[in-house]
């Protein structure tokens, strides 16, 4: 049987997607990809493999899964529970899928979007560069239970790795950094300031798309009398929509868009409003560009030092302390089911 | 607006817009000043697309920063008179059959009554009376945005959206018509029905439709376009322009 990854069961709402691809947005192509592109960058960092490799994204919950031949897999992104063959695994880390045991990933424990790696990536067919499922524009579909997705080749070797802050990274709270855009000069400045004083919450029918941000008390509202042509719209870009209520765009957007746009939030925290559940609390503050070129530094540097940072899952239950304080930080593990954990 | 302008778009982009209004003009400076930009081979580029009157690029600003790159995009911008500028090379005039029969064209007799046509054999005739052109492809893969209509079609979108307009459906509103690729929710009304596939994914050329390029509808009946649901042109016909 060739190298392949049997999805023996999966959730609804379950792609391949890599980091999509750009380059189709003046055709009216988005670029697409994994909703939380910072997952796939700590993939291949567990993986010591290329960040742009095709993973599974799972929308709130996992499914049941069955490697042909013995693969290396790295779970990232929300944390959901994982067990292989009845055992435990640490989210955020890399372990080895041995062939013929059964992978089933349930619920998320936090956050929506969830990832499945593998060592060599899957090798699904590309169109147009991308192997990312992107289903507003027609391309490609959702996995289907009984799906078998070819596994390229893998050059690694390396399991049981975690990322060194457990995950901490993406859990930071604090509010959603955002930069001025087209229109965020239209809004008057008291109607800035309620936006960043507003806390909102992602509506619970977002999707790849977008979704929209709901709070309590008036909509918003740009100057009176405008008449806005569409421009190029992407990722990240807040509209507010005719009734007032703010509309973020995600992965899968639309290439152009008519409303104002009050501001865009930085590709480093977008992951997070992603992530983010109907019940979390989200709040906006301005920044400006210099500041936000120094965050993204800082989050450019922090990914790129992934690799290097790495730490072993291991075994010794003397190191469980060290280990429970990682899992607590990450979420992966808690203490009920400590004897559970399977490294 | 008197000059062209240039805006940040979020934290990695910025839109430079040659208009407040939709003009040929503009919308030649924005096609124009895009090819010009992926020729000036800028370090830190990463995409360039347009709308109807503005040219958008995404760049990594820890490698260009913002100051460095708006004075770049000031630089280009003065180099020449980009309103004057011709329409893109290699333009063709498609000749495609579309249908306007009641059930393909739920809203037809709404529209021609909004453009002040007494009935919907004159706007029908008014569609189909001259090509339109390609002003700029964009919100879907491979949709184009025709125009410029007369005037009489300066007619708004309705405030309900349509559940669900068939792939390759003609909507109007403001001037414009529009060809969805994908069957979609709008709030353009359905006026027309061709077949023609516009993004074919696995396809050599993938999006059939270029900015400049220009369509002429050519009234068939819905049973003769029927005829071409097996043709990914939908029966069109394609001739270069120049």
């Amino acid at each position: 049987m060739s190298r392949a990854l049997i999805v023996s069961r999966a959730a609804p709402g379950m792609t391949v997607q890599d980091l999509g691809r750009p380059g189709y947005l003046r055709f009216g192509l988005s670029r697409g990809g994994a909703a939380d592109r910072s997952a796939l960058v700590e993939a291949g960092a567990l993986l010591g493999q290329d960040q742009g490799l095709a993973a599974i994204e799972m929308t709130s919950v996992g499914g049941t899964f069955e490697a042909t031949e013995d693969v290396r897999i790295a779970l990232t992104g929300a944390p959901m529970r994982a067990t292989l063959d009845g055992a435990r695994l640490a989210w955020n880390a890399s372990h080895l899928l041995p062939a013929g045991v059964p992978l089933v990933i349930g619920p998320a424990e936090e956050g929506t979007y969830g990832y499945l790696s593998v060592g060599g990536g899957l090798s699904t067919p590309e169109i147009l560069g991308s192997r990312s499922a992107h289903l507003t524009a027609g391309i490609g579909g959702a996995i289907e239970s009984g799906a078998e997705l070819p596994v390229g080749p893998d050059g690694g070797t390396t399991v049981n790795m975690a990322l060194s802050d457990g995950g901490a990274a993406r859990r930071v709270t604090g509010p959603i950094r955002i930069v001025s855009s087209l229109q965020t000069a239209l809004f008057p400045e008291a109607e800035r300031a309620r936006f960043e004083a507003t806390v909102f919450h992602r509506d619970a029918r977002a999707n790849r798309m977008g979704g929209r941000l709901l709070s309590e008390g008036e909509g918003f509202a740009a100057e009176a009398g405008l008449t806005i042509l569409s421009e190029v719209v992407v990722p990240g870009d807040i509209q507010i929509t005719g009734d007032g209520t703010p509309f973020i765009l995600s992965s899968e957007c639309q290439t152009t868009g008519g409303y104002p746009r009050i501001g865009a939030v930085l590709p480093s925290d977008l992951p997070r409003v992603v992530q983010a559940r109907p019940e979390t609390d989200l709040h906006f503050v301005f920044v400006t560009p210099e500041e936000a070129t120094e965050i993204e530094r800082n989050e450019t540097a922090r990914r790129a030092g992934l690799r290097q940072s790495l730490v072993p899952l291991v075994r010794d239950p003397w190191k469980m302390r060290d280990l429970l304080s990682y899992g607590l930080v990450g979420g992966v593990v808690n203490a009920h089911d400590a004897d559970a954990i399977s490294y | 607006m008197q000059s062209p302008i240039i805006r940040n778009a979020g934290y990695d982009g910025f839109i430079v817009t040659f208009g407040d209004r939709l003009g040929e003009g503009a919308n030649r400076a924005a096609l124009a000043f895009r090819d010009a930009l992926e020729q000036a081979g800028l370090d830190g580029l990463e995409e360039t697309s347009t709308s109807l009157v503005s040219a958008y690029l995404r760049f990594d600003p820890l490698t260009i920063d913002h100051d460095d790159m708006r004075a770049r995009l000031e630089a280009l911008l003065k180099s020449r008179d980009w309103e004057g500028v011709a329409l893109p090379h290699g333009r063709r005039l498609w000749r495609v059959p579309a249908a306007f029969d009641p059930e393909v064209a739920p809203h037809l007799d709404d529209a021609a009554e909004l453009a002040g046509f007494d009935s919907r054999d004159e706007a029908v005739r008014s569609i189909c009376g001259q090509p339109v052109r390609v002003q700029t492809i964009g919100f879907a893969p491979g949709m184009p945005y025709l125009g410029q209509l007369p005037e009489c079609w300066d007619i708004p979108r309705r405030t309900t959206l349509t559940d669900n307009v068939p792939a390759a459906a003609i909507c109007v509103a403001i001037r414009q018509l529009v060809l969805f690729p994908n069957m979609t929710p709008t709030g353009w009304r359905h006026i027309g029905q061709t077949r023609l596939k516009l993004f074919r994914p696995q396809a050599e050329e993938p999006f059939i439709l270029r900015p400049g390029d220009e369509i002429l509808f050519v009234p068939v009946s819905l049973s003769e376009l029927d005829g071409y649901k097996d043709d990914p042109d939908g029966g069109a016909v394609a001739e270069a322009l120049e």
